[in-house]
C-alpha cells in the first residue's frame, strides 16, 4: 500500500509513459528521425541542390544559381567515357559475384552440414575483418608481374594463355595489375561477400518442402531451379547486386591502385571535389549512380523481382 | 472399397535407419487400389517416413517398395505416378493458386488455355472457383489446403499421399474437411494414404488403417477392427480410451494373469446389491471422481487392485446415477475383453 501511497519520480515517468504509448514512441523516434531526416537525407539533399549551381571558369568560383550547365558538361563525351566503363565494370561485377553467390549459398544453404556450414562463413566473413586496403595492395602484388599468378602460370607452363588474356585489346594490359582484368578480379574478391550473406539469407527462407513439391509435381532438377528456387532467391540476389553495384559505382581506391589509369566516377568526383575544386560537377557525377540504381531497382520491380517477399 | 483386388502399394520388409534411429523397422503392409488407407501413430512412428518412402523423398535401407507392382527403388519423386499433399501445404509463395494448381501440367508442357480449364475444373471439384487470381497469402488454412489438394489431384496421380493435412485447421473446419476428403476420394477413386496421429481422424475416415510404434505397425485393420479388437496395448490405448488391466489386477477380474483392456463405455454400472448377470466379469468398487463432458460423464471406480474408467451416455432417461463416493457395482460381458499380446509395448 506505501507503493501506491508515494510513487518515486522513475516510477510516475514509466506510468505516465506507459499510458501515452505515442509520447514513448515519439521519444524513442526523435533521435535516429533527426539522424536520417537532416543528417543523412539533408545532406544528399544538399549534394542534389550543388549539381544545378554551375562553376565559373574563369574566376573558378561556385556560381549559385540553378542551371543546367552542369549537367550540359556531365554529358561530354569523356565524361560520359567514365559513366559507362564504371558502369560496365559494375554490371560486370554483379553478374560474377551472383555467379559465384549463388551455387555456394545454395550449398551453404542445402548440403553443407553445421560445421561446413560454420566454416564457410567464417570464410566469408573474415576478408571484412581485416584492412580494406591491406588487401586491396596484397592483391597487387599477387597480380604483379612478378607475382604468384605469373609464377604459378610459369610452373603450369601456361604462361603462353596468361598472356594471350593479357593481350585481349581493352581489358588486357602489360601485367594483371594494371588491366581491367585486374581491377575486376580485385572488386570482385572485395565486394562478393556482399553478395553471399543476402543470398543465403534468401535460400534459407526457401523451405525443403517447396522443393520436394515441385518434384512431386514432375518437375525435373533444372525445372524446379528455374520455375522454384531461382524467383525465390531473387530477392536476395537482388539486394546483393544493390550492395556490389553502388559499391563498385562508388569506390575510387581499387580503380587507383589496380588497373588501368583510366578513371572511374569514385576517382573522377576525389579529383573534382579536391583538385579542381569543381563541386558542382562532382556532385553531378554522384547523381549518376543514383539515377542507376534507381532504374536498375525499377526495373527489378517491373520484372516481379520483389513479387515473393 | 478396394475395386477388385489390384495393390496400388506394397511394403515388403521395408526399413529406413537415420544414424542410430530405426525411422521404419521391417515394415510390411499393402494398400489396394481405391482405398482410404490410414497411416496412424504418434510422432516419430515412422508413419510420415513410411508416405516419404512412396513419394520418393526416401530410399529403404532394406525392403521393397512397389507402386502398381513396379519396384520403385531408385525411382525419382519425378518419375512417380505418385502426389503429395504436404503437411504445410508447401504452396509455391511465387506463383498465384491458378499456376500452383497449374504446376504440374505447365511441367508437362500442356497448352495454357487446357491448363486453365483444368485448374477451373480442379477448383470447382475443392469449391474454390474464382479465387484463382490469388496469391496463396491470401488465402485461409483452410483454403490454401484445398489448393494444395487440386494440385496434387490435377495431375490424376494413380495414389495421392496426405501428409497430416488437416493438422493445421481448427476443430470445426477440421471435421468439415474429413467429410469432404472422404466424399472426394469416393468420387475420384484415387487411393489416399493418408499420415495422421489423429485416431478420431483415422477412424473417422479410412477403410484401413495400421498403426505405428516406434517405426513398426502394431496393427493393420479397419477401423471397427482396430478399436473393437486392439491388438495391443499400444493399440488399445492410442486409438480412444481403454482400462488396460494386467498381472494381479487382471487376475482378481478375470481369473487369469493374461493383460486385456475394456472399453470405458463397455462397462455397466450397477447397484452395489444389484444381482451378478451371467457370464460377466464383475467387481464392487467407490466411485472416486465423476466428469461431466457434455454428451457423456465418465466415472473413475475404484476396485480391489486397482480402478476402472467408465463412460456413461447422459441419456436423461431416468436412470440412477451414481455419485461421488457411492458403492457401485460394476460389470462387463466376458466376451468384452479384449486379451494382448504380452509383448506389447
Amino acid at each position: 500500500m506505501t507503493m501506491a501511497a508515494s510513487p518515486s519520480v522513475l516510477q510516475r515517468v514509466s506510468s505516465a509513459l506507459y499510458l501515452h504509448p505515442r509520447l514513448l514512441l515519439l521519444l524513442l523516434l526523435t533521435p535516429p528521425l533527426l539522424w536520417l531526416g537532416v543528417i543523412y537525407l539533408g545532406s544528399l539533399f544538399s549534394l542534389l541542390l550543388q549539381s544545378f549551381f554551375y562553376i565559373d571558369h574563369f574566376s573558378g568560383a561556385v556560381v549559385r544559381e540553378f542551371s543546367l550547365r552542369t549537367y550540359r558538361e556531365l554529358f561530354t563525351a569523356s565524361h560520359m567515357d567514365i559513366i559507362l566503363r564504371t558502369t560496365l565494370m559494375a554490371a560486370a561485377v554483379t553478374l560474377a559475384a551472383a555467379a559465384i553467390a549463388f551455387p555456394l549459398g545454395y550449398y551453404m544453404v542445402r548440403y553443407a552440414s553445421m560445421r561446413m556450414r560454420a566454416v564457410l562463413y567464417l570464410g566469408v566473413m573474415l576478408p571484412l575483418w581485416s584492412s580494406y586496403l591491406v588487401r586491396v595492395y596484397a592483391w597487387k602484388l599477387i597480380l604483379a608481374k612478378e607475382g604468384i599468378v605469373t609464377w604459378f602460370a610459369e610452373q603450369l607452363h601456361l604462361l603462353w594463355l596468361l598472356n594471350a588474356i593479357l593481350s585481349i585489346p581493352v581489358v588486357g594490359g602489360p601485367s594483371l595489375s594494371i588491366s581491367y582484368i585486374g581491377t575486376f578480379m580485385v572488386f570482385l574478391y572485395i565486394w562478393l561477400p556482399f553478395m553471399i550473406l543476402p543470398v543465403v539469407a534468401a535460400l534459407e527462407r526457401v523451405p525443403r518442402s517447396l522443393i520436394e513439391a515441385s518434384a512431386d509435381l514432375g518437375a525435373h532438377p533444372r525445372q524446379t531451379l528455374r520455375k522454384v528456387i531461382f524467383p525465390l532467391a531473387l530477392p536476395g540476389i537482388v539486394a546483393g547486386s544493390i550492395f556490389t553495384f553502388s559499391l563498385t559505382l562508388g569506390d575510387y581506391i581499387i580503380p587507383r591502385i589496380i588497373g588501368s589509369s583510366r578513371p572511374f566516377i569514385g576517382q573522377t568526383v576525389y579529383q573534382l571535389q579536391g583538385v579542381s575544386g569543381n563541386i558542382p560537377l562532382a556532385a553531378a557525377f554522384t547523381v549518376v549512380p543514383i539515377v542507376i540504381m534507381g532504374v536498375y531497382l525499377m526495373v527489378a520491380k517491373r520484372m516481379g523481382a520483389f513479387n515473393a517477399l | 472399397m478396394s475395386e477388385g483386388n489390384r495393390v496400388a502399394v506394397s511394403f515388403a520388409s521395408v526399413s529406413r535407419v537415420f544414424g542410430e534411429v530405426r525411422a521404419v523397422d521391417d515394415v510390411s503392409f499393402e494398400v489396394a487400389d481405391g482405398e482410404f488407407f490410414s497411416m496412424l501413430g504418434p510422432s516419430g512412428s515412422g508413419k510420415t517416413t513410411c508416405l516419404r518412402l512412396i513419394a520418393g523423398f526416401e530410399q529403404p535401407d532394406a525392403g521393397r517398395v512397389t507402386v502398381h507392382g513396379k519396384d520403385v527403388k531408385g525411382v525419382p519423386p519425378y518419375e512417380r505416378d505418385v502426389n503429395t499433399v504436404f503437411q504445410d501445404y508447401a504452396l509455391f509463395p511465387h506463383m498465384s493458386v491458378y499456376e500452383n494448381v497449374e504446376y504440374g501440367l505447365m511441367i508437362r508442357k500442356l497448352p495454357a488455355a487446357e491448363r486453365r480449364r483444368q485448374s477451373e475444373e480442379m477448383l470447382e471439384l475443392v469449391k474454390l472457383s474464382g479465387l484463382g487470381g490469388r496469391k496463396p497469402s491470401q488465402l485461409s488454412g483452410g483454403q490454401r489446403q484445398r489448393v494444395a489438394l487440386a494440385r496434387a489431384l490435377i495431375n490424376h496421380p494413380s495414389v495421392l499421399l496426405l501428409d497430416e493435412p488437416l493438422g493445421a485447421l481448427d476443430l470445426k473446419l477440421r471435421e468439415q474437411m474429413q467429410d469432404e476428403l472422404k466424399d472426394l476420394q469416393r468420387r475420384v477413386g484415387i487411393t489416399f494414404i493418408y499420415v495422421t496421429h489423429d485416431q478420431g481422424e483415422a477412424l473417422a475416415m479410412s477403410d484401413r488403417l495400421a498403426v505405428f510404434n516406434h517405426g513398426r505397425i502394431e496393427q493393420i485393420g479397419t477401423p471397427g477392427e482396430i478399436y473393437e479388437h486392439p491388438a495391443t496395448a499400444f493399440v488399445a490405448g492410442f486409438v480412444g480410451v481403454s482400462n488396460l488391466c494386467e498381472g494381479e489386477f487382471a487376475r482378481r477380474l478375470t481369473g487369469s494373469p493374461r493383460p486385456f483392456a475394456i472399453r470405458p463405455e463397455k462397462i455397466a454400472v450397477l447397484a452395489a446389491d444389484a444381482p451378478m448377470p451371467d457370464n460377466a466379469i464383475s467387481a464392487t468398487g467407490k466411485v472416486s471422481s465423476i466428469t461431466y463432458l457434455g454428451a457423456t460423464t465418465r466415472y473413475t471406480v475404484a476396485v480391489d487392485g486397482g480402478q476402472l474408467t467408465v463412460v456413461r451416455q447422459n441419456s436423461g432417461d431416468g436412470g440412477r446415477t451414481p455419485a461421488a463416493g457411492d458403492t457401485v457395482r460394476i460389470c462387463f460381458a466376458r466376451d468384452l475383453v479384449q486379451s494382448l499380446k504380452e509383448d506389447s509395448a
